[in-house]
């Protein structure tokens, strides 16, 4: 492979976008009220064609013929990219909507970074999902200022799906070593001018909604090295299942 | 839990071609900035406009459909207020 840290680079961007797709698409019928399922089905679908554009040029870059679908249905568990926040279930609607904004809180500064990136690929992608991820990040900024700032019962499932959800926010920041090069490059951003955005972003809408920030620090990764937790390979098994069936059926 | 409904709005949208909103329909939502997200997901994924205007339909005074009589028939023999009874010169176009 010509260049091994960026094929990973783009594979990870790619792996967020369509896990939390997948994870975003189970609501589809089952929203609380009706404008919200369609709501929610927009940004998965949303997610998902930015994991086509990244995966294709994931693809590209590996060199040996594979396109979105071949990268998206055919890897095995161990081979996916994606942080653990994103696979984890949806849980209730305050559980998605939390996991939902600790993920564009980090996303729309990265993809701001990400369009000053000198792979114009990379660039272009990132312009165009920049503008779809500012919505999603208000739309699940005033969700969780609304759930939060709300009744009792809502202020305590959205405080209890940051509790839970707080343990994963930290490997989102993970770097590897090969990231380092692609840093050096002017490639992608370094993740420590991103976290500094996102913490103020989750700050300022966290003490809108009159949640607290969790004090207990323990943190799980895994993901960015393929080592997942236990849900992502049912997950996989319904995203995956027609392909597995029906190999290179399509519609 | 609260069994209490959110309120309707109603939902004005100006395509890229109109000048004027126009009424496209209802959404439920619970205050006008959540209501305008819901307007922009359920009636502008498909590029329908480039603006919306939303209203809560409490704010909407209709007139009452058993007042027509009054209301819109008396309108309907009155042809001389139509501009119809001009004759228009031959150099004017686009009328």
């Amino acid at each position: 492979m010509k260049n091994e840290a960026l094929y990973n680079y783009v594979l990870h961007l790619g792996d967020d976008s369509l896990i939390l797709g997948q994870r975003l698409g189970e609501w589809c019928g089952h929203g609380p009220i009706l404008e919200e399922d369609i709501a929610m089905t927009n940004i998965s679908l949303d997610l998902i064609g930015q994991a086509m554009s990244l995966l294709d040029y994931a693809g590209e870059i590996d060199g040996q013929g594979k396109d979105h679908d071949a990268l998206a249905f055919l890897r095995f568990e161990h081979e996916y990219r994606n942080v653990l926040l994103l696979e984890q279930p949806n849980g209730d609607f305050a559980n998605t909507m939390m996991r939902q904004f600790l993920f564009d809180a980090f996303r729309k500064p990265l993809y701001e970074q990400l369009v000053a990136s000198k792979d114009v690929q990379i660039s272009a992608i990132a312009e165009k999902s920049l503008k779809e991820t500012k919505y999603h990040l208000k739309h699940s900024s005033e969700w969780i200022i609304r759930l939060g700032d709300g009744t009792e019962e809502s202020h305590n499932r959205v405080q209890n799906a940051l509790d839970h959800l707080w343990r994963y926010t930290d490997e989102l920041f993970s770097e590897s070593d090969l990231d380092q090069s692609l840093v050096d490059a002017g490639i992608v951003p370094s993740m420590s001018e991103i976290k500094i955005q996102w913490a103020e972003t989750v700050r300022s809408v966290l003490e809108e909604a009159t949640l607290m920030i969790p004090t207990n620090n323990w943190q799980f990764e895994g993901g960015r090295r393929g080592v997942h937790s236990e849900h992502l390979g049912f997950l996989l098994a319904d995203l995956q299942y027609m392909q597995r069936a029906y190999p290179n059926m399509t519609w | 839990m609260s069994n209490k409904e959110w309120p309707l709005w109603e939902v004005f949208i100006r395509s890229k071609q109109g000048l004027n909103h126009k009424h496209v329909g209802s959404l439920r939502a619970p205050d006008a900035t959540l209501a305008l997200d819901n307007a922009r997901d359920v009636y502008t994924r498909r590029s329908e406009g480039i603006s919306i205007w939303v209203v809560e339909s409490n704010y909407i005074h209709a007139s009452d459909p058993s007042d027509a009589d009054s209301f819109f028939e008396p309108s309907d023999t009155k042809v001389y207020r139509h501009p119809t009874f001009y004759d228009v010169p031959d150099g004017i176009k686009h009328m």
